[in-house]
């Protein structure tokens, strides 16, 4: 194969096939044809004993059945380091799956100075008796049962439901630590339930947390050690049918719950898809997308979630708001759909969303392409979003994420591989010039109607050329796609050997993209050189999302922790330093992953004095008696 | 064996540094040699470099400076194309153009020159050893102090000995006007600031651009002097806050990460231009820079100088230090690329960071024996020292006593020690021939000569004359006078209120630190620290004994408070001697035309009459901070119009006086709150 893949197009379409396939395939379907796309009767499941089973769902009622309690994602995918001391991902599910990845020692060795001889097990199994009793209120339970709602208090399935993935939430499970949790977990399975459960948590003042796929990184699902209250945990996950697909208008009514691969896979079915493609789509839900304002890896085709909801229901403790036609725009004041839209469960949780879809792409292909240096790659995508001509996803990675993504490439099969791969080594350093130090790596994703993929492909590269762009083939593109979906389960295995880590996202003007990239990486080091991190950090970022006046940029942050007393609380203080730099450099608070209550102390700064009085009457009048009591945002 | 010897530190410097001659080794083999060394500096920050005419493109592509010419097109009716040339003639005027065969040269001439001059220059090896290393981390801003015309290219003669990246270097246009060593100059890294630019937009323009740009750009560290000046008294000059500005607003618009100041305290034994500055002080007016007036110059070359000091101070990291004092959020709403006028937050801050600098090169500055000597000759009275001699036993005595103190007190000191402490003096001494001369067993003021007729001269000749030796002297004493000014203010208060009271002697502590305040540098917002250093370091010597509320005198501390004292008097004396002259003379406005003369005129008549004892109030330099103190106490005001015309409120500068006097507490001085900040 030609470095620059020329040619080949069943080869490529195979290989837009698998892509699909990576986002479908790691699920079986669904064994009984229970969610067959129709409008669907509400109703919730008679007995108690049914909630064990997993109904060929997804996302079970016990979650901790098919996923780590303690960890990301599903229990049978990990990363480890076998016998022979090689990297290897278990499991089936995805393309790496069963594959050795010989790069991946090395680097973690190099990168972090970790060392496989140095472990930090993680406690196997949750000790139940480190969960404090449920404090129920049995007002409220008892008139719960008599609804028919299933809910329970088992240790576990409150301890699943306490915390996101922000590193001290997962470092305190591997710890066996286990702070306030929800005193029971309620799972109804339509609108009307969720109408019930609210209206009884106002009845009996319980708090009320929403809770949709557990993958916030805000400490948004952190339960405030204050609260005096019995906390219920309202998951959302069995709302997860699709009630109907409008094919006139392209639109799907979908219950808040479903997951985004359920929901591609779903509508993929009938032809269609949402385009909303978060990296967290495997196990986060449409609800949990809207109360965040998510964003999707291919925002530029399909739009961010604000772009891509029609229309909305959430159960308030004053009521359900809704607005009362389909029209794609409305000039009736202020959008209440803004209200909702990263509202983060402070107000009431979303039951139903009707969102727009598309027509399945015909065509999908991979591409990179690797610039002399990252000053470069950013004059190219702002030129590209000048052009408005940006791919269904263009990201641009720094010089340490490209090395990162190359520690990732799975073991080769044979030596002609390998020796291509050195041509492509040596071409691009020696005879092209480019500093392997230096040199940094956009990946891209073209999709739609194929001709125009092609031609769309053609115009891409031209720029990219123009700004010392060379074409670097599919793989490179793709393998930087498949590292978003395994940076979790990457994250563990740091875990398991000293290393800890997490990644924060902020959108910024173009002109200040650079400034602000190197000083928040710079601050990064600094600030872990002064804390007294024996070993230089992992500090790097990426350009992910481009838009007509800035960009969206995503940093990775992680170090060895060996030789620190408090490792958590300096990982804390140096995320801290950095959102300050964040800010200072102008950049936002958040691109799409939310405040929570992570990044609450800045809100005031960021929205002023008034902005913060108009989000706290909205509140005050939604909800007087702070029955949605997670305590984000405000 | 290399010359080294330690000298003792102060926080903020290196602690117990070791200084090297670097003329050891020059002495020692080829000039030529050394100058066509292989000079392969390590890479500044590790960047690609930029050359010359990309930075200078860099400049004029700028979107400020597209900005401003059409702003400027705009308001002058001329077009646009018109301004960008005038911009690119101003760039042109201004940019260095640093070419590594005239480091070589300069290198070379250097060599001799300063052979010449000096028996030493001495470095502190381990401040440049660390600035070594912070080149190669972030860019670094070198500070020096500015005392004589040989400061302009020691230290790129340093860093091409040292193969360090050489700075390009802030100067005054003058010298870029000087033939031929202009253009030696210009390629030898230093860029060219006009004087007095007053609102001309385009120019501040050009100029903030180019500083700017070579900050972000990485181009090579920068050389600049935040006094703004050479100091004519050999004091610290308030720092100028423009070029600071300019440095430091890459950091604060968040374009670079951080920014390295290195502070460098440049020390004299004696300055090359002594008596031409006290001349100047005295109203001669300053010969124009030119290369024929250098070659002119070069008879001085033949005197002995004795040896220089070059201290390389800690780097100081901007970030560190901004840390709270300023929100770099403030830049985010409006492009970075705009002009946008400083707010008072960012203003407060780069003052306060400039006068921290020039603390620390104070710090940092090596104080000679013959500083001490000159604090004690010019606390005798003028008389004793031009006729009957001041007793060389007797002034020796009181130079070891204030030697203590000096260290005592912390200060900086230089006092060579394998030869004896007389011995020290007499060569000191034998150094400053122009100012002392030493016979039978007595030292007396050097009278400048009349080299004409040896005709009687006038009695106002004679204070002229007598007033040269004298601010030659104070100018040495300045050189010290950062270590004592603190407690002698303290001592000051002590004696004018003749209170013990804490809060008492704090107000007029601050009050003493307002009006002196273009006199010494004290740190903005530092008034407390300051005063708790000056009861802290009276107590230490022994002066004073301290409880929570009073300050009590101590037998022992007689003679340390009656030096202090003595110390400050002539400032104290030549400030009320001008306050007199504002409230005696008739007009309401004046011109600073015609001020300084008048000035200087009543003080010559009050000389002679033996009411005034200080030559110092005939210093042309006191007399401007005089008028600036007033003006900060709101004593005088100036007008808006062309000339520098001056309002002057004469019951408020008779209660300055009166407060400094003691007649009446500090209470009655109306301050503007904040008005320091």
């Amino acid at each position: 194969m030609a470095f620059n893949s020329s040619g080949g197009g069943s080869y490529r379409q195979q290989i837009a096939q698998q892509r699909l396939r990576i986002i479908t395939g790691h699920l079986q379907r669904p064994e009984d044809d229970d969610s067959a796309i129709s409008a669907v009767e509400c109703k919730a499941p008679s007995s108690e004993s049914d909630a064990s089973s997993s109904e060929g769902k997804t996302v079970p009622r016990r979650r901790h059945e098919i996923m780590k309690w303690n960890g990301w994602g599903y229990s049978d995918t990990r990363f480890l380091f076998n016998k022979k001391g090689q990297a290897e991902f278990t499991g089936k599910r995805y393309r790496l799956s069963g594959l050795i990845i010989p790069g991946l020692k090395d680097w973690m060795e190099g990168t972090f100075g970790a060392s496989v001889q140095h472990k930090s097990q993680a406690t196997p199994i949750l000790n139940s008796s480190s969960v404090q009793p449920p404090n129920l209120n049995e007002a409220f339970v008892e008139e719960l049962k008599s609804t028919g709602v299933p809910y329970s208090h088992d240790a576990e399935d409150r301890v699943f439901r306490a915390h996101g993935h922000c590193l001290h939430e997962i470092f305190a499970l591997r710890e066996g630590k286990i702070g306030r949790v929800p005193d029971m977990v309620v799972w109804p399975n339509c609108h009307d339930d969720v109408v019930k459960i609210v209206e009884l948590a106002c009845k009996h003042n319980v708090c009320l947390i929403p809770y949709g796929g557990g993958t916030s990184v805000s400490s948004a699902l952190e339960c405030p050690p204050e609260e005096t209250r019995s906390i219920v945990s309202l998951d959302t996950s069995q709302m997860n049918r699709i009630l109907w697909i409008d094919e006139k208008n392209l639109t799907a009514h979908v219950e808040a719950g479903i997951v985004g691969q359920d929901l591609e896979r779903l509508l993929n079915e009938s032809g269609y898809c949402t385009g909303h493609e978060p990296d967290s789509m495997e196990f986060s839900s449409l609800g949990g997308w809207v109360a965040t304002r998510a964003s999707g890896m291919k925002k530029n085709i399909y739009g961010n979630i604000e772009d891509l909801v029609v229309h909305m229901k959430m159960v308030t403790p004053r009521g359900v708001i809704e607005k009362s036609c389909q029209g794609p725009r409305m000039s009736t004041g202020p959008d209440i759909h803004h209200f909702i839209l990263g509202s983060e469960g402070t107000l009431g949780v979303v039951t139903e969303v009707t969102m727009k879809i598309r027509p399945m792409p015909e065509y999908q292909k991979y591409g990179s392409v690797v610039f002399p240096n990252f000053e470069q790659g950013v004059a190219c995508l702002r030129e590209i979003a000048k052009q408005r001509c940006a791919p269904a996803s263009v990201r641009l990675m720094d010089n340490e994420q490209f090395k990162f993504g190359h520690a990732l490439k799975p073991q080769v099969s044979s030596i002609f591989t390998s020796f291509v791969d050195g041509l492509k080594k040596f071409y691009i350093t020696k005879f092209k010039g480019f500093d392997p130090n230096r040199l940094c790596v956009a990946t891209l994703l073209f999709e739609g109607n194929r001709d125009r993929v092609l031609q769309h492909e053609k115009q891409v590269y031209d720029i990219a050329a123009k700004f010392g762009g060379l074409a670097a083939g599919e793989d490179n593109g793709q393998r930087g796609y498949m590292l978003t979906f395994v940076i979790a389960y990457l994250r563990d295995l740091g875990m398991d050997y000293y290393v800890i880590g997490e990644s924060f996202e902020t959108s910024v003007p173009w002109d200040r993209v650079l400034d602000m990239c190197r000083n928040v990486k710079a601050r990064i080091v600094h600030e872990c050189k002064e804390r007294g991190v024996q070993f230089p950090p992992l500090s790097t970022c990426r350009v992910t999302q481009t838009y007509d006046a800035g960009a969206c940029v995503y940093f990775y942050f992680a170090f060895n922790y060996r030789g620190l007393s408090d490792p958590v609380h300096v990982y804390e203080q140096v995320e801290h330093a950095a959102r300050e730099e964040i800010l200072a450099s102008g950049g936002s608070l958040s691109h799409h992953h939310g405040v929570g209550k992570l990044r609450k102390a800045w809100m005031r700064e960021t929205i002023s004095n008034v902005g913060m009085g108009m989000l706290q009457s909205v509140k005050d009048y939604v909800d007087p008696a702070n029955i949605f009591g997670n305590r984000n945002l405000l | 064996m290399t010359h080294t010897y330690r000298g003792s530190g102060r926080a903020g410097l290196y602690q117990d540094e070791e200084f090297m001659d670097i003329l050891e080794e020059r002495r020692r083999t080829s000039d030529l040699g050394h100058a066509l060394r292989s000079f392969k500096p390590l890479p500044y920050l590790g960047a690609p470099p930029c050359s010359v005419a990309e930075l200078n493109q860099a400049v004029l592509d700028s979107h400020f400076l597209r900005h401003v010419a059409r702003e400027v097109a705009m308001e002058t009716g001329s077009s646009v194309e018109e301004v960008r040339e005038e911009a690119c003639g101003i760039l042109e005027e201004m940019s260095q153009n640093l070419q590594l065969g005239f480091i070589r040269l300069m290198g070379y001439a250097l060599t001799k020159v300063l052979k010449r001059l000096f028996t030493s220059v001495f470095v502190n090896m381990e401040g440049l050893s660390t600035l070594q290393q912070a080149m190669q981390q972030t860019r670094v801003i070198l500070m020096p102090n500015h005392r004589s015309y040989v400061d302009f290219l020691v230290i790129s003669y340093i860093m091409f000995t040292y193969d360090l990246p050489v700075p390009v270097i802030a100067a005054g246009i003058p010298l870029a006007g000087m033939k031929l060593i202009g253009e030696i100059l210009r390629r030898s890294g230093a860029f060219f600031i006009r004087r007095a630019i007053g609102s001309d937009k385009l120019y501040w323009a050009v100029l903030s651009e180019y500083v700017k740009t070579i900050v972000r750009k990485e181009f090579a560290p920068m050389e600049f002097y935040v006094e703004g000046l050479r100091s004519r008294t050999l004091k610290s000059v308030t720092p100028k806050l423009g070029m600071m500005h300019m440095v430091l607003e890459p950091y604060f618009k968040g374009e670079v990460f951080d920014i390295t100041l290195v502070p460098v305290s440049i020390s004299y034994d004696r300055v090359l231009e002594e008596s031409l500055l006290a001349h100047e002080l005295l109203g001669v007016p300053k010969p124009k820079e030119s290369t024929t007036g250098l070659l002119k110059a070069s008879k001085l070359l033949q005197d002995n100088y004795g040896s220089m000091h070059v201290n390389f101070g800690q780097p100081v990291s901007v970030r560190q230090l901004c840390e709270g004092k300023i929100n770099r959020c403030q830049y985010n709403l409006i492009p970075r690329d705009l002009p946008q006028k400083p707010t008072p937050e960012a203003q407060a801050c780069v003052s306060w960071l400039a006068h921290l600098i020039v603390r620390i090169q104070e710090e940092g500055s090596v104080i000679s024996p013959w500083s001490l000597m000159a604090c004690l000759l010019l606390q005798a009275p003028v008389a004793v020292l031009t006729e009957d001699g001041l007793p060389w036993q007797q002034l020796t005595e009181r130079t070891l006593w204030l030697k203590r103190l000096a260290l005592d007190f912390g200060g900086h000191l230089k006092w060579p020690g394998q030869v004896s402490d007389s011995d020290v003096m007499s060569s000191s001494a034998a150094i400053h021939h122009s100012v002392v001369h030493q016979k039978a067993g007595r030292v007396y003021l050097v009278q400048e000569e009349e080299p004409e007729r040896r005709r009687a001269v006038s009695a106002e000749q004679s204070v002229m004359r007598t007033g040269t030796s004298v601010l030659m002297l104070a100018s040495y004493r300045n050189q010290s006078l950062h270590v004592f000014v603190r407690p002698a203010l303290l001592t000051t208060a002590l004696d004018v209120t003749n209170s013990t009271h804490k809060d008492e002697l704090f107000a007029f502590f601050s009050f003493l630190q307002d009006l002196f305040s273009s006199e010494f540098i004290f740190i903005p917002g530092k008034l407390s620290e300051d005063f708790e250093e000056a009861c802290s370091l009276l107590k230490k010597c022994g002066a004073v004994h301290i409880d929570q509320q009073e300050v009590t005198l101590s037998h022992m501390g007689r003679e340390t408070l009656s030096f202090l004292k003595a110390l400050i008097q002539p400032f104290i004396d030549s400030y009320q001697m001008m306050f007199r002259y504002f409230c005696e003379q008739g007009a309401q406005v004046i011109t600073e035309k015609q001020f300084l003369p008048a000035v200087r005129t009543l003080a010559t008549k009050l000389l002679l009459s033996g009411e005034l004892h200080t030559y110092e109030a005939l210093s042309s330099d006191t007399q401007k901070n005089v008028l600036s103190a007033l003006q900060r106490l709101e004593a005088v005001t100036k007008m808006r119009s062309m000339q520098c015309e001056y309002k002057v409120n004469k019951p408020a500068v008779r209660r300055i006086a009166d407060i400094l006097s003691g007649k009446i507490p500090v209470q009655m001085l109306r301050t503007p709150p904040d008005a320091r900040l």
